[in-house]
């Protein structure tokens, strides 16, 4: 058995040095030499979200209920009203060109749904992924709605928060995304 | 030996006393022939040392540490080290200097109760045990890892008086061996719409990036031995990402999911941070690649130069393009340029070093290196690396490191 795997690793180093373009023949191989141990999972629960709103769970949260938790659970770090000097959360929109940008939540991010991703995975700091889901939504609608995002009424849940629309969603230019092409299937933009 | 019988025989490359390399082979034989005395008498030669040991460490005499510096003044965990740069030679950081980045300090995983989840599009989604991942066939390879805020201190308007390390020292060269991502993406067997991977951390910080599948195709690994031994808990243990040549933060750590899907998940880490702003206020995303760059690490800051004679300039070169080709040294402020020696196998992502002699004969001078990579990539200098992005933005800064030696034979970072 050993044998026998030495004897295919020998001929996947030969492939190696004889070829550049070796991925395709890597993978046949790859069955071969792989001994799948992989067992199949039904009930894995994602925490990531999209801005397409995959992995947003259900709940709903208002601009008032996340003012009350971000007082208790964010402000010290981020200041009342997200304006913490260093850790501030809020102004900035229009100044990315500037010599000196202000790059915040309200300038800078492109989706919304960044936001409920990040405070649900790492904030707080410190007892990260211990707040609820309503919770989660209604810290982001406070934050959206300190940065004039959102009104001071609103209430996110899946829905509502995948429709939201950042000031500076135009704001980028993705590098090395592939696109699909005739000859090789993918390429580089 | 003696600086005037030297100068006769030696053969200049480049201006202010950079020397070809023959020059420096007799000048070592030289320094050798007169250098034979009997050590002075000490304990260490006649009374037996320290018995073995079951885990090594370095000599107390040898000062090795790393810089560490605070992430966050509300996050102590969150913070980095880097590796010292000036105090090692090679291309192979030891374990316990490898430069560290973490975003919620260091985990401490059981094995057994970690799990690698692969799901989204995929025919099955599948789960492996760190046991079950020892089983597949693994690759080794020597590749550098950059943290892409490396060297981020030359972005400033001043000159930080710091050493090489503390200045560029989050990177760092290993041997790295895992099993290559292909068998498990084969096994789950990814939809055709599956363009992004979506890799996510056990952490409390639960770091998460977006990788396009063609990066995970191409010698990406789920790592788990680092310079032959399983990896360190700040380096991921029991297993993290590797994507060779690509910015440290997309080689997730404490690996724990990956999700295949048609689009980026635009995470906070590959939007609000790792991101670079451009002077109109637009800003590049998915800036994986890390450029072309090379730094000399001996002399360098806050080195001291006792005597005037023959130094051997040694640094190290990389890119997450290629090869490196070549790596040219000024002594003078980059008014002429030499050739150094590559002195190390030369692999694609990987760490290189370089040597070349120096005359310094007490003249204030300057020192610098330029890399070029095999796709023909020059590494720019800090003025033209500045002016790549908006200022204030200081991921990705590839800029020529100067450093200056004064007429006393201090070594102090400078810009030129």
């Amino acid at each position: 058995m050993i044998f026998k795997r030495c004897q295919y690793l020998f001929f996947v180093l030969l492939l190696i040095s004889e070829s550049t373009v070796l991925i395709a023949s890597e993978n046949a191989l790859g069955d071969s030499l792989a001994p799948r141990l992989g067992e199949p999972v039904f009930d894995y629960v994602s925490s990531i979200v999209s801005p397409d709103g995959s992995g947003l769970p259900n709940g709903v949260g208002s601009v008032a209920e996340g003012k009350s938790v971000y007082e208790a659970k964010c402000a010290a770090c981020h200041g009342v009203e997200g304006k913490m000097q260093g850790n501030h959360l809020v102004g900035g929109i229009g100044s990315l060109s500037l010599v000196q940008p202000t790059v915040t939540v309200g300038s800078y991010w492109p989706y919304a749904t960044t936001l409920f991703d990040y405070i649900a995975r790492a904030m707080p700091y410190g007892q990260a992924k211990t707040l609820s889901a309503n919770e989660v939504y209604a810290v982001t609608a406070y934050v959206l709605f300190l940065n004039g995002i959102v009104s001071e009424q609103a209430r996110l849940d899946a829905i509502t928060l995948v429709a939201v629309e950042m000031p500076n969603k135009d704001g980028f230019i993705e590098l090395g995304v592939f696109e699909p092409d005739a000859e090789s299937g993918v390429r580089k933009k | 030996m003696s600086n005037k019988s030297n100068n006769n025989e030696t053969q200049h490359a480049a201006g202010n006393g950079l020397l070809h390399r023959r020059s420096l082979l007799k000048a070592s034989a030289l320094g050798l022939a007169g250098g034979f005395l009997l050590p002075a008498k000490a304990d260490w030669r006649s009374v037996p040392g320290a018995p073995q040991s079951t885990y090594g460490s370095p000599s107390k005499f040898a000062d090795l540490r790393r810089e560490q510096t605070i992430g966050h003044p509300f996050g102590p965990a969150a913070g980095s080290s880097s590796t010292p740069l000036q105090s090692l030679n090679g291309t192979i950081t030891p374990n316990s200097l490898h430069f560290e980045r973490h975003h919620a300090g260091i985990p401490n995983i059981d094995p057994a109760k970690h799990f690698l989840t692969l799901y989204g599009d995929v025919k099955t989604s599948l789960r492996f045990s760190y046991e079950s991942l020892l089983a597949y066939p693994m690759e080794s390879h020597k590749y550098f890892l950059e943290c892409s805020g490396n060297s981020y201190r030359n972005t400033f308007p001043i000159a930080q008086n710091l050493t090489a390390g503390s200045l560029n020292g989050l990177i760092s060269g290993a041997e790295w061996t895992g099993v290559p991502l292909h068998y498990l993406l084969d096994e789950a067997g990814l939809e055709k719409d599956a363009n992004w991977i979506i890799a996510e951390g056990a952490d409390a910080s639960g770091h998460t990036r977006s990788i396009p599948l063609h990066r995970m195709l191409d010698g990406a690994m789920v790592a788990l031995f680092q310079n032959g031994e399983p990896l360190r808990p700040a380096q991921g243990y029991p297993m993290r990402l590797f994507v060779p040549g690509c910015e440290g933060n997309i080689s997730v750590k404490w690996l724990s999911a990956l999700k295949a899907q048609k689009t980026p998940a635009y995470s906070r880490e590959e939007t609000s941070k790792y991101t670079d702003l451009l002077k109109d206020g637009t800003a590049e995303m998915f800036s994986l690649e890390m450029e072309v760059k090379s730094v000399i690490t001996s002399p360098s800051g806050t080195m001291q130069l006792n005597r005037k004679g023959v130094y051997e300039i040694s640094g190290m070169a990389w890119s997450g393009a290629s090869a490196i080709r070549t790596v040219e040294v000024s002594a003078d402020g980059g008014k002429s340029w030499a050739t150094a020696l590559l002195q190390s196998d030369n692999q694609p992502n990987a760490l290189t070093r370089f040597r070349i002699p120096w005359q310094w004969t007490g003249q204030p001078s300057v020192l610098q290196s330029r890399a070029i990579d095999q796709k023909g990539n020059v590494q720019p200098t800090r003025d033209v690396a500045l002016q790549r992005y908006s200022a204030g933005s200081f991921y990705h800064y590839n800029g020529i490191q100067s450093w200056q030696v004064s007429s006393d034979g201090m070594v102090k970072n400078v810009y030129v």
